[in-house]
């Protein structure tokens, strides 16, 4: 196997997970707004790469609490990804799903919501990508975890770290009476990376 | 003044100064220590092993090439190599599910790397701080000694 950086293929890349950015936060808004019965609207995806020094940088620094859901994914593409909001962003939209029965703190109720809301949002990024390229994805049961922002991204960083220093991730902004930003990470592995180029018509 | 370790970084500091890295998730804040000369030193490890990967111009990313940079920092600024000891926190196993590439184990991995490289260099491992399923903000204070672990929701731990 050649050497593959997040360099040499960003440009490339890029645009793939720029398009793939638009057509899953499209999907993923849609889903949100049916479950949430609220009318919400998208801000255009920002595909990012991130030096790991700047990665503190990235919304309220290395301890803002944040919401992580991770989940590996199978298929013909191998790899795991994660959707992260802030806390109080997730607390939000359980408030939304739940409403009367929600209470201020995060309990277990609270945690299968979250769970259910990220499963929607990252199905959404799964199903534009699994279109584009005609490859199957599988997810698993995803699992969540509520730290540190530094602490949580420390996981999809070391999958990155095998490759280089950055880690590229697809910010993503929707709307309903306030703004969540979301932050919507994939990491395939080598293999998956080339096998996405190659349905996509690239040259590897 | 503190000064601050990023993620695949190090640096060293000494006297009333302190030396913190923030969110330590899976990977580990490795401290080299002199406690007379009172200078010290930190690595922020994200993998563990630097040989296994083609890619490993950062030796401050590994535990095995980071720590051995690490002591020659500490001792570029005068720390005195039979004084050494070291304190280790984080390496935390931040999700559970499985997946194929099994990095979700890393943590542990990292831990056993750092305490082998340790080993290795005859650096007696003082104190640590490691495992669990939290992150973990570390500070560590080379006048005293006492490496300063903070959490989410939980009291301040020293060790």
């Amino acid at each position: 196997m050649g050497d593959i950086t997040i360099g040499s293929m960003s440009s490339q890349y890029y645009d793939v997970l720029k398009e793939i950015g638009n057509i899953g936060a499209g999907n993923a808004t849609t889903a949100l707004a049916t479950l949430l019965q609220s009318k919400i609207d998208m801000g255009m995806p920002e595909v990012r790469l991130l030096k790991f020094s700047e990665i503190g940088q990235l919304l309220g620094g290395e301890e803002q609490v944040m919401a992580g859901v991770y989940l590996a994914i199978e298929g013909d593409i191998n790899g795991s990804i994660m959707f992260l909001v802030k806390e109080e962003v997730a607390m939000h939209l359980i408030r939304k799903m739940l409403g009367d029965m929600t209470s201020d703190t995060m309990g277990d109720m609270e945690k299968s919501a979250l769970k259910e809301i990220s499963n929607i949002i990252t199905g959404a990024y799964l199903s534009a990508m699994s279109s584009m390229t005609n490859l199957s994805i599988i997810p698993s049961i995803p699992d969540l975890c509520i730290d540190m922002a530094g602490a949580i991204l420390s996981v999809p960083a070391i999958e990155f770290g095998q490759l280089g220093d950055e880690m590229l991730l697809i910010q993503s902004q929707i709307y309903d009476t306030v703004a969540i930003d979301g932050f919507f990470i994939m990491v395939p592995d080598m293999e998956s990376y080339k096998k996405i180029l190659k349905a996509l018509g690239m040259t590897v | 003044m503190e000064i601050k370790v990023g993620m695949a970084d190090l640096n060293v500091c000494s006297g009333s100064d302190s030396i913190t890295t923030l969110g330590l998730g899976s990977c580990v804040g490795v401290v080299l220590w002199d406690p007379k000369s009172k200078i010290c030193g930190m690595v922020h490890v994200m993998l563990p092993d630097s040989t296994s990967i083609r890619n490993n111009t950062n030796t401050a990313k590994f535990a095995d090439s980071g720590i051995e940079e690490l002591l020659k920092r500490v001792l570029a600024k005068g720390a005195k190599r039979q004084n050494l000891v070291a304190k280790i926190a984080g390496g935390a196993k931040m999700f559970s599910i499985q997946t194929k590439t099994d990095l979700i184990s890393i943590g542990e991995r990292n831990i056993e790397a750092s305490k082998k490289k340790l080993r290795e260099l005859n650096i007696p491992l003082k104190a640590s701080d490691t495992g669990e399923t939290y992150g973990r903000t570390v500070t560590f204070y080379p006048e005293t000694g006492e490496y300063h672990i903070k959490r989410v929701g939980k009291e301040l731990k020293i060790i």
